[in-house]
């Protein structure tokens, strides 16, 4: 199963500041990953859902309650980076992608495709 | 162990999920073993959001699945047969005994008999799983939408049979896959059942502006292939031929029950399982909740009613005696992007009744209120186009307006026009009809101690399902006389100023040193911006080194401001408005090579539009070559001071206000602050520069500067006052520096320097006595503060070129650093590039409306 995932490198693990988003391109997708201040990584859409910009990976990176958060920069929805969904408007997620540190790089996995539309 | 009794569910839908959950919540003893039964593969989704499969949306996202280990969900294993007399049900792998069954079956799409539907002959196939023509499909299932989906792939042209609610939601999953759609409605309007004709016109206007193409008032007799097996089209009630690749029936639901009737139990005389008000079946062990349930005789195919059923049954099988409270059967839905609308008796059907219309073709709004003979009782509405009024106006059905009427129907803008209405309505009044929550539960919610919006959603589960009420649960906050915390947010427990004066008392330097010892969690897009202002107030150098960096909003982090499509714009400081034609010169030459689009700014600078990340920083070497600074347009800092031409030009001018505002913004510049600071001189009494909009302005007079406090423009303008009159340059500056520096360490977040003296104990005597009297004993060091700050003022552009470290972080795609993101696209407007809005929506502003009620 893991042989079907194609890993793509995004960057070294250093690049990513703590609490800080980068943009990164995967298999054409443009993903937002970030490293929490406890040094866990996360990998969402880059598009933030209500305004429809590619913005997300400049959000601030926080918490609300247990779950690691980050808020849109546009008009601050705050989003669970554990399941994308949208903590401020129910309803409302981003796509959550796979994301791991191998070798001290960061690595991101496409989104398997039967989710959406294909196109 | 002998306690234990066993319940089966059949059925893992909305409702029967819901049903679990009510049950589960209440049964804190543990008096049922739960088991149950499902025909689909997949635990419960959201069935109403189902065409969010098609936006994007996967089936995880719209699962509704609680993982429960107190209940063994048996998925793909539906029940065949029920035994009463052994109290067993039979499924293909078993047999389940129960004390109990809760049957929660849901409905199936029912298909019409139309010639050729059906592979096999016969509408006599009719029934859950009908053979249809490859091509035929119903819209019921994530299986339903995956089998469209993958049908779909290579088509071209699409029809929906029904244009009601389902029929319209089915049409834009057509519509998103990128066919060609039709929709065949028997009726002469779109959503017959919902909205009345005009409703229904606005509606087709809509719905043809999205390309998709009404037929209304034909019924489909036959669909038709081709030799090779192909779906060919449709055959109308007309005589007309519409060719299409694929067609979605959605025609209507019919309740399953099936198994119901082979159990003997007794049917709805239109179907259903027949229940009482308990919902309880003929067979006193056997309930029935949902779509398959007819409650005294009538089914209600919409979630809200079924999760009422849900809870009576939970609460009848712990000893309650709940009962089913009738049906809210009002609906808000977003169709094909159209928002409709219909609550209580839409289409005026009680006898006598009035109808209160307003049509607005310039905005394509369209709504009807249906009153009582005397105009007093609310009885029921269609709203199409703009829904804000929705949560006030359906909670008041049956119950006196809350409102005129008018003012209820024209567009409030931001929605909260017609919301303080909530103090009018009566406390058995449904706020949240998704979820059955009224009036009284939210204030009981209140008192026991909800304090917010969140608080009251996990309290009272109103608001977690549509959202459409979630303005009107604030509303209700605020009435009920919450008073609010001054907690910043739910990281720390105090307010801006008790932060400051941790932050300098404690000396603490670092976000994660603040918040281990003084708050909880790690900060919010709230509490961090407040504490990068603080810190940077205080001294702590560039603000986007080491952990500071994490704590800015990102016009802060960019150094420049964010726009709409995700670009920035960037604004060169331009003090007093001043500038040599040199710099003219090179702005234009930047903007040009740069294909910037370019404004003059409300406050005399020049700003520079649709600058991608990446081209930032070069943009900044050009600008600051030329002798250019940050004008810190992206901060809550100090923006700009601007000024008339005085007395070095004007024939009226008494002093050089433009060498005072430029010595004033340059002295200010960079200052962080609660809010962005503005400011402005006038060289006399004319006051060109408009200097009482400002936070502080000055006026020169023959013997000096009157100076101003507390101004703003925005959105609540207000006049600034006269706080002293012919001050010299010397006092004026000295003034100016202790207001500012006092305003940033005791105002709240976001607190404009107007409602910072309104709040304060005595206004702005109480000021004039700190500020000039030194009654606090406080101004030696906030002179001393704001010395500190001009000495240490360094060009954050600047700062940002010199370090490539710092400049790493502007690059579009951390793989990639040399693409540009292609998500940003320009169109041409009046010469300059402007944002492709393709389907970027507007952002929408509350504005002032003159229709409030009085509250």
């Amino acid at each position: 199963m893991n042989d079907d995932v194609r890993w793509t490198t995004v960057c070294a693990y250093p690049r990513l500041e703590p609490e800080r988003g980068v943009a990164a391109l995967v298999d054409g997708e443009q993903v937002a990953v970030f490293r929490t201040y406890d040094g866990r990584l996360f990998a969402i859409g880059q598009q933030d859902p209500i305004s429809r910009a590619f913005v997300m990976a400049r959000g601030i990176v926080g918490s609300r309650g247990e779950a690691p958060t980050v808020a849109s920069p546009l008009h601050k929805q705050v989003y669970d980076l554990r399941t994308g969904h949208c903590l401020d408007v129910p309803g409302v997620a981003v796509p959550v992608y796979r994301v791991r540190c191998r070798d001290g790089l960061v690595e991101v996995a496409p989104r398997p495709q039967p989710a959406a539309g294909d196109s | 162990m002998s306690e234990r009794s066993e319940l089966v569910v059949v059925g893992n839908g909305m409702v029967g999920q819901r049903f679990v959950e009510a049950l589960r919540s209440r049964d804190g003893g543990g008096r049922w073993r739960v088991t149950v039964l499902a025909e689909e593969s997949w635990p419960a989704y959201d069935r109403v959001r189902l065409s969010a499969f098609f936006d994007g949306a996967s089936a995880e996202e719209l699962s509704l699945h609680q993982p429960d280990d107190g209940v063994d969900l048996r998925l793909g294993e539906p029940v065949v047969a029920i035994d009463r007399e052994r109290r067993r049900v039979r499924t293909g792998a078993g047999e389940y005994r129960y004390d109990a069954l809760v049957l929660a079956t849901g409905s199936y799409p029912f298909v019409p008999p139309i010639d050729g539907a059906y592979v096999a002959a016969g509408p006599d196939a009719i029934g859950p799983t009908p053979s249809l023509r490859p091509g035929v499909f119903v819209y019921r299932t994530l299986d339903d939408l995956t089998a469209i989906r993958d049908f779909a792939k290579g088509r071209r042209t699409g029809a929906v049979i029904g244009g009601g609610l389902l029929g319209l939601e089915a049409a834009n999953a057509l519509r998103l896959l990128g066919l060609g759609t039709h929709v065949v409605e028997f009726a002469p309007r779109l959503m017959p059942v919902q909205v009345d004709e005009a409703g229904g016109a606005m509606l087709r206007r809509y719905v043809e502006e999205l390309g998709v193409v009404p037929h209304l008032g034909v019924a489909t007799t036959a669909i038709r292939s081709r030799p090779d097996g192909e779906l060919a089209g449709l055959t109308l009630s007309d005589g007309a031929w519409l060719p299409t690749d694929l067609v979605v029936v959605a025609a209507g639901i019919r309740p399953r029950d099936e198994l119901a009737r082979d159990a003997g139990l007794t049917l709805g005389e239109r179907g259903g399982v027949r229940v009482d008000a308990g919902c309880r079946t003929s067979d006193e062990r056997i309930w029935a909740i949902g779509e398959c349930a007819a409650v005294e005789g009538t089914c209600y195919g919409l979630v809200a009613p079924g999760y009422a059923m849900a809870e009576v049954v939970a609460d009848r099988l712990v000893g309650g005696t709940a009962s089913f409270p009738g049906a809210d059967t009002s609906a808000k839905l977003k169709l094909l992007g159209v928002d409709v609308a219909a609550f209580g008796d839409a289409h005026g059907t009680t006898p006598g009744c009035l109808d209160v219309t307003f049509t607005d073709p310039a905005t394509r709004v369209y709504a009807k209120l249906v009153l009582s003979d005397d105009a007093r009782t609310l009885l029921g509405g269609v709203l199409v186009g703009d829904v804000a009024a929705y949560p006030a106006l359906r909670a008041s059905v049956g119950g006196p307006l809350p409102g005129p009427p008018l003012a209820l129907l024209a567009p409030a803008g931001d929605g909260t026009g017609t919301g303080s209405g909530i103090a009018a309505l009566p406390g058995a009044a449904q706020v949240c009809s998704c979820n059955g929550v009224t009036k009284d539960q939210l204030v009981g919610a209140i008192a026991e101690g909800c304090v917010d919006v969140p608080g009251l959603k996990a309290c009272t589960r109103a608001g977690t399902s549509c959202g459409s009420c979630v303005p009107m649960l604030k509303q209700l906050l605020s009435v009920s006389g919450v008073s609010l915390s001054k907690a910043l947010c739910e990281h720390f427990a105090h307010s801006r100023q008790e932060l400051f004066e941790i932050i300098r008392v404690r000396e603490i330097r670092t976000f994660s040193r603040l918040v281990a010892e003084h708050g909880t969690g790690r900060g919010c897009d709230i509490c961090k911006p407040v504490v990068a202002s603080i810190l940077a107030s205080l001294g702590n150098g560039y603000v986007l080194d080491g952990e500071q960096a994490s704590l800015q909003d990102t016009n802060d982090h960019f150094l420049a401001n964010i726009q709409r499509d995700g670009t920035y714009s960037v604004v060169p400081r331009i003090p007093g408005g001043e500038i040599t034609p040199e710099k003219l010169i090179v702005i234009g030459e930047v903007a040009r090579d740069f294909q910037l689009y370019t404004k003059i700014t409300g406050g005399q600078r020049i700003d520079l539009f649709g600058a991608r990340v990446e081209q930032l920083p070069k943009i900044w070497r050009r600008l600051v070559d030329a002798g250019f600074e940050s004008g810190h347009a992206y901060g809550k800092a100090l923006r700009t001071i601007k000024s008339c031409v005085g007395s070095t030009w004007c024939r009226y001018g008494v002093q050089d206000s433009v060498g005072l505002a430029i010595a004033l913004e340059l002295r200010y510049r960079g200052l962080r602050a609660p809010h962005k600071i503005k400011s402005a001189v006038s060289g006399c009494a004319r006051e060109c520069a408009e200097a009482r909009s400002k936070d502080f302005g000055i006026i020169a007079t023959d013997n000096g500067w009157n100076l101003y406090l507390g101004g703003n423009g925005g959105f609540r303008p207000r006049h600034a006052e006269l706080f002293a009159t012919d001050l010299s340059t010397e006092e004026l500056v000295r003034y100016v520096d202790r207001f500012l520096m006092f305003y940033i360490r005791t105002a709240d977040r976001l607190q404009r320097t107007a409602a910072w003296i309104e709040a304060m104990d005595g206004g702005l005597e109480h000021l004039r006595a700190v500020l000039v009297d030194d009654s606090l004993g406080l101004c030696a060091e906030l002179d001393a503060a704001l010395a500190r700050h001009v000495g240490a003022y360094s060009d954050e552009w600047r700062d940002t070129l010199e370090d490539p470290d710092r400049l790493r972080r502007f690059t579009s795609f951390v793989n990639a650093p040399d693409v540009p993101d292609p998500s940003i696209t320009f169109e041409v407007e009046r010469g300059q590039p402007v944002p492709a809005m393709g389907e970027r929506r507007p952002v929408t502003l509350g504005l002032p409306t003159t229709m409030g009620v009085p509250s």
